[in-house]
């Protein structure tokens, strides 16, 4: 097709619209086997990504699925089935536009299979549950396009490398699949078009005019940010004002339990009863749907999110969004300021609220950056294996396989272009038998090769457990809470539950803005009631949380060197000189830890800067050692400048921990039980097929819980440690939590020349890691110490003496 | 020391770090709930392959405390293995590990829901047994006296100096005592749970497993 259709342009210049050139371009180069679209936020993307799609359907001619449309989120396919619908309409083409999600019904999603629209919205994990199905090849026949939206945040985590195992699926079934991908601005187009493209094909990347530069700055306020925390309570009055000047403010947090407590300190001083909302991804779906419903009617002020906001749903009249908290990364600022105006070729207004002083710093670092176009990031590393035992189990579901033809279109993947057939072999060795030295499941294997050579499930019924299991996203255990009512009361949302564990009855915390208290647990669901009058607890969610890109860390240090720092405000410039007093500034050439205690507890705060994963490694060597000499350390936790570790005893003399040779010999041995390795493990562990999250039953009370995924990794650390999946745990966690390479190169930037500052109490620049997340338990002597205490105490309350 | 002494229905007991129950005077070693072969039958009902080494580690256990304690009378409480198909199903190399252990010493299956008949393996097969005062059996019954039992894989979760520590654990009041899971592939009921609750009195102790064991009011 040469031109759009009279009947589209048409209908574009009785709108008063014009057709952008990047829309032209990507109507021009709609034969080509894979384009990659660069554009900000509201530059039309998707209908540039569609308009060859309804140009291609406009005659009516085509039967069958004709494009499909993949996006991180459910709520954005449906939101762009309604905006698709409105064009598709208008012009009267005869087009039908349907979702599929884990929201739609079993009837319809049936009738989907039968007889599919011409345009599917979808998900990746949906579309990867399609492709399972014995009659995929009938479902797929006509397919022309795929449009895959928000690829830059797919192409961050394994989701993506499921949804390009997927698509090279779907090209074999039918060859001629044309790729669309739409994009935020990213620091790398190359690799995310190599990323999208069938191996070896060529892709065109089509950069939009990136807009106006935004308008950006920190909030001025009268309270001067704490020297500690997360909540940035002192900023309320003013971003309660910011509000009322503007339209609608999206107020973005990094992390669910900041976002409810902000929400909360919001609301009660919320005088005027302006009109707020709070979305985040651990409340219930409906209630989040009733703020999206509010927001799109333009009934909010406001809506206190996180994450869950970021991506492409058209939120109508956004016209300022402020970030609370460091924003940690420079691309994802950008990305988030683009939410306001989603007007093109206007700027978008967006203000930094630092939670405290050490993230003024962060956030004067993050503006420069900002300014000067500097956007950060790390090279894609290609795809996991675990993903890929997941696909090969994918496969079997939808029939017998061929193992060279199921490799050769694998490898046609992007992210799997330079697998190699003896991975593969193992991968598939793992599916059938489970891979392990000794060979107990022969008889059991849940492959068989037929005769034909062929591979296929030994039990026809295990398709419905691998269905069950797919998919790559990791949520951490959570409890639903509901309101106690007879019959079941309202649900609000879920918690960890790790920290309904932490709860007895009358504990208080916040959840979707309101104070509960907690009753009880019945059915695996909290129970709780209203109630408003006492001091919360607060809700702990892991959510996503974002790592500092080393770019800003190191614009944090060359400050940090100044003399003084006109560039900052006078209460984080004041702060850093007194942390220059009383204890010192961390400088690029030499190691600074602090050393003191407090509740109780002696502290380590060791300031490496050398990005979370490094500084968490370090703090897993350290214990490591600390627990080898009798140091009894019981934790410790790691943010992107330093590591703070916790226990028993305080240490006096740092440096044969930092010896290299020492911690490189750590390094080897570590990978015996510790904790991060197991978190690794499971996450894999659960992809890869090996664990199923979900049986089928329900998980009741008074039944025995199911044995921890620790109890594996310990079994195979032990008897089989070369096993596929603890290659792929190392391997995991070399890329991602253990970055051993920095620590490396730190060592080798400060030499032996180490400071330790024993301080009577914590230093204004070692509180902030305090009230971090993802605390690391070290199971050691502290914790049999711990017991013993505990025991003694609790027996002599209850007047029993020891036996 | 790796074990925890109290006294029970007038019998001095040891409970181990490992979660076997030692009777000195007796020379008696008590182990429950060892679930042998439960990976073989995960598999075999179409679930995942685990990774196959849990008998070999539950016996490397049990052996420990066997050559520790130098006991001459073993009773396994029940559940010892998966099911019964699992007891048959075992490796050679798992059923000589057994035939070993046994050698020397007088051995009792106590009979439980998963394996409720004889197994092929050599020892006495009982639904309960008595000594000394002490009532052997799987599943503890009301109104007991001087009971011990297993079934339940209790474990108690405790939360000290914001430090969350769960470990399995036997449950004592004065009527009887309900053991751990021994086994390796096996999860826990938490102490709070009704089930327990409602059998253990008011005054009951829980002694957690680890490296020492410890002994604390029963969390409810």
């Amino acid at each position: 097709m040469t031109q759009i259709p009279a009947r589209i342009s048409n209908w574009f210049a009785a709108k008063g619209w014009s057709i952008h050139p990047h829309q032209q371009e990507m109507f021009n180069r709609a034969q080509d086997p894979a384009t990659l679209l660069i554009a900000p936020t509201g530059g039309g993307k998707t209908m540039a990504g569609f308009l060859p799609s309804l140009s291609e359907l406009s005659d009516g001619a085509h039967s069958g699925l004709h494009t499909i449309y993949v996006s991180p989120l459910k709520a954005l396919a449906a939101d762009i089935r309604r905006n698709l619908r409105t064009p598709v309409d208008e012009i009267g083409l005869p087009i039908r536009i349907e979702d599929r999600t884990g929201d739609t019904s079993a009837t319809q999603k049936k009738r989907q299979r039968v007889d599919p629209p011409h345009i599917l919205l979808t998900t990746p994990e949906s579309l990867a549950l399609l492709t399972s199905y014995e009659d995929a090849p009938r479902m797929f026949a006509a397919v022309q396009r795929i449009i895959v939206d928000e690829i830059h945040a797919l192409a961050e985590s394994k989701r993506g490398d499921q949804l390009m195992l997927a698509l090279a699926r779907l090209q074999a079934l039918c060859p001629d699949l044309r790729r669309v991908g739409l994009s935020a601005t990213v620091e790398d187009p190359g690799g995310m078009a190599r990323f999208l493209a069938r191996h070896p094909d060529p892709c065109r990347i089509i950069q939009a005019d990136p807009g106006p530069d935004p308008d950006i700055a920190m909030l001025e306020t009268d309270e001067i940010p704490p020297w500690s925390g997360g909540g940035a309570a002192y900023s309320i009055p003013a971003v309660l004002a910011q509000i009322k000047q503007h339209k609608t403010t999206l107020i973005f947090h990094n992390t669910r339990a900041q976002a409810e407590i902000f929400f909360h300190n919001l609301w009660l001083a919320n005088d005027d009863g302006l009109p707020i909302g709070i979305h985040h991804g651990s409340l219930d779906r409906q209630q989040r749907e009733r703020v999206e419903a509010a927001m799109v009617r333009g009934d909010l002020r406001a809506i206190v999110c996180t994450g869950s906001l970021d991506l492409g749903i058209d939120w109508g009249d956004v016209d300022l969004v402020i970030q609370i908290g460091a924003p940690k990364n420079v691309k994802r600022l950008v990305q988030r300021i683009g939410r306001a105006n989603h007007r093109y070729n206007a700027p978008s207004k967006a203000l930094l609220v630092p939670a405290n002083r050490f993230e003024v710093v962060e956030c004067v670092a993050a503006l420069q950056a900002v300014q000067e176009h500097d956007l950060d990031g790390d090279p894609r590393r290609s795809g996991p294996r675990d993903v890929l035992c997941q696909h090969i189990l994918i496969a079997a579901a939808s029939g017998p396989f061929d193992a060279s033809v199921l490799f050769a279109e694998m490898i046609a993947a992007g992210p799997y272009a330079t697998l190699s057939r003896t991975e593969f072999d193992a991968c598939l060795e793992f599916c059938a038998t489970g891979g392990y030295a000794l060979r107990a499941y022969d008889r059991w294997q849940r492959l068989q090769q037929r005769p034909d050579g062929r591979w296929q499930l030994r039990d026809p019924r295990a398709a419905q457990r691998i269905r069950m299991n797919l998919g790559t996203i990791q949520d951490t255990d959570t409890l639903k809470v509901r309101l106690k009512r007879n019959r079941g009361g309202k649900p609000l949302g879920e918690v960890e539950e790790s920290f309904a564990a932490t709860l007895t009855s009358g504990d208080t915390f916040l959840i979707g803005g309101q104070i509960v208290r907690y009753e009880g647990l019945r059915d695996m669901v909290v129970e709780v009631s209203r109630r408003a009058d006492r001091k919360p607890k607060i809700a702990t969610f892991s959510g996503t949380k974002f790592a500092t890109s080393t770019q800003l860390s190191d614009r944090i240090l060359n400050m940090f060197a100044q003399p003084d720092w006109p560039q900052l405000p006078t209460h984080t410039a004041d702060w850093l000189a007194l942390q220059r007093d009383i204890s010192r500034l961390p400088r690029r050439d030499r190691l600074l830890i602090e050393s003191f205690p407090d509740n109780g507890r002696e502290h380590l705060c060791v300031y490496g800067f050398a990005g979370r994963n490094a500084q968490q490694t370090l703090g897993l060597l350290l214990t490591k050692r600390m627990e080898e000499t009798g140091l009894a350390p019981l934790g410790f936790v790691a943010t992107d400048y330093a590591t703070l570790v916790w226990g028993l005893d305080a240490v006096t003399d740092p440096r044969p921990l930092f010896r290299p040779d020492a911690l490189r010999e750590g390094l080897e041995t570590w990978l015996a039980g510790n904790a991060v390795m197991k978190r690794t493990f499971r996450a894999s562990a659960t992809i890869a097929g090996l664990i199923e999250r979900n049986t089928g039953g329900q998980r009741k009370s008074g039944r025995q819980a199911t044995f921890s995924s620790d109890i594996l990794y310990d079994t195979l650390l032990k008897y089989d440690p070369n096993h596929l999946l603890m290659q792929i745990t190392r391997e995991e966690a070399m890329r991602g939590l253990v970055d051993f390479g920095r620590i490396e190169e730190m060592i080798a930037r400060i030499g032996d020349r180490i400071d330790l500052l024993r301080l009577d109490r914590v230093s204004p620049l070692a509180a902030p890691l305090f009230l971090e997340m993802g605390k690391v338990p070290v199971k050691g002597q502290a914790e049999e110490r711990l017991l013993a205490e505990e025991s003694n105490r609790l027996l002599q309350a209850a007047g029993i003496q020891p036996a | 020391m790796n074990r925890c002494e109290f006294s029970f229905a007038g019998q001095r007991l040891c409970a181990l770090g490992s979660g076997a129950l030692w009777w000195p005077d007796q020379g008696l070693l008590c182990v429950s709930d060892l679930h042998l072969g439960k990976s073989e039958r995960i598999v075999r009902r179409g679930g995942s392959a685990l990774p196959p080494y849990e008998n070999r580690e539950t016996l490397t256990r049990l052996e420990n405390d066997l050559s520790n304690t130098k006991a001459t009378s073993v009773v396994c409480l029940g559940d010892s293995f998966d099911d019964l198909d699992a007891s048959f199903a075992m490796a050679t190399e798992d059923r000589l590990r057994i035939v070993t252990l046994q050698a020397g010493r007088s051995w009792i299956w106590i009979e439980g829901n998963h394996d409720p008949g004889p197994v092929e393996i050599g020892g006495t097969h009982l639904s309960e047994w008595n000594c000394s005062g002490l009532t052997f059996r799987h599943i503890a019954q009301p109104n007991a006296q001087g009971e011990i039992s297993g079934h339940y894989h209790p474990k108690v979760r405790l939360t000290i100096r914001g430090r969350s520590i769960s470990r399995p654990a036997f449950l004592l009041d004065r009527a009887r005592m309900i053991l751990p899971a021994f086994g390796t592939y096996t999860g826990g009921l938490r102490s709070t749970d009704q089930a327990l609750t409602e059998i253990m009195a008011a005054d009951a102790r829980a002694i957690l497993t680890g490296e020492h064991p410890q002994q604390i009011p029963m969390p409810r």
